[in-house]
């Protein structure tokens, strides 16, 4: 799908790493749900979804993250949200969802 | 009489509408309608298509960076904006693409006022409002965060039907002195 805001799902054994580009406003914010969870869907033993690639993200888009957050952890996978731009980290800030996800500068830290 | 492909004349003529009517809608979405800019104002008209956001979104933070607000605080004004369109697209217009929307940003001396005009369902005042953050779950961030990001927030019935939806923010004095 050339829309897709999932540019890349990469497997790091049983780790998976979702690389998320774009803006992420309602345009986009359904896409990106289903994709996360179909990712989510495969079991992995950690998810990580990178956001190095993301310039701007609304309400919309952090609700995607909340609802993939929710079901990750009624399936006891750990989530991690990593290389967040200072635009997105502010959302998450305003919203105080900074202290309900787990966020890390590097995609090494989130994996120690 | 059949076309080559075996579809009569008035389904064909049918198909040919909708693609006209897809291919000016797909125009009409590339852009917003309607944009105007003068030193003081800024106008635009979208129809409530999600893929107008990001158009609009653009000019809106060009146009409060040249009012003087630093690069965190247009970012916050973009974000308001931002959100009371989501909110527009989805609550008045129950997710509906071809509905109009108006916006118009004024500089009033450093004050930055925002009207939305709408034309669709008005959701009631006591409706409007934001949940509990502690409350984690999809969706009932938007209120909130243009609060958070704005000076003053004040929604109005609209003569006609539909909502006005009046946002301000000014410069801070910081602002002016780093612009000036």
């Amino acid at each position: 799908m050339d829309n897709s805001p999932v540019k890349n799902v990469r497997w790091r054994d049983k780790t998976a790493i979702v690389d998320v580009v774009g803006d992420i406003d309602l345009h986009h914010s359904t896409a990106l749900q289903t994709e996360l969870i179909d990712v989510l869907s495969e079991k992995p033993e950690l998810m990580i979804v990178n956001l190095v690639g993301v310039s701007y993200m609304d309400s919309s888009g952090v609700a995607s993250l909340v609802k993939l957050l929710s079901r990750s952890r009624r399936l006891e996978i750990p989530l991690k949200l990593v290389s967040l731009q200072d635009r997105v980290r502010s959302i998450f800030e305003i919203t105080r969802l900074d202290t309900v996800f787990q966020i890390f500068d590097t995609e090494e830290q989130a994996m120690e | 009489m059949e076309t080559m492909a075996g579809q009569p004349p008035q389904a064909l003529a049918e198909t040919e509408a909708k693609i006209k009517t897809a291919r000016e809608g797909k125009w009409k979405f590339m852009e917003p309608l309607m944009s105007e800019l003068t030193d003081q104002s800024l106008q635009i008209k979208i129809l409530s298509d999600p893929a107008a956001l990001g158009e609009v979104r653009r000019k809106v933070e060009l146009f409060a960076c040249r009012m003087g607000f630093d690069a965190d605080a247009a970012g916050k004004v973009t974000l308001a904006v931002d959100e009371a369109l989501t909110n527009i697209i989805r609550h008045a217009y129950g997710d509906r693409a071809d509905k109009p929307i108006e916006i118009e940003l004024i500089d009033r001396a450093g004050e930055l006022s925002i009207t939305l005009r709408d034309y669709g369902c008005v959701v009631p005042k006591e409706k409007i409002h934001s949940r509990e953050l502690d409350d984690v779950r999809p969706g009932g961030l938007g209120v909130y965060i243009i609060s958070e990001c704005m000076d003053c927030v004040e929604y109005q019935s609209a003569e006609g039907g539909g909502t006005l939806l009046v946002m301000k923010k000014r410069v801070t004095q910081r602002e002016e002195q780093n612009n000036g």
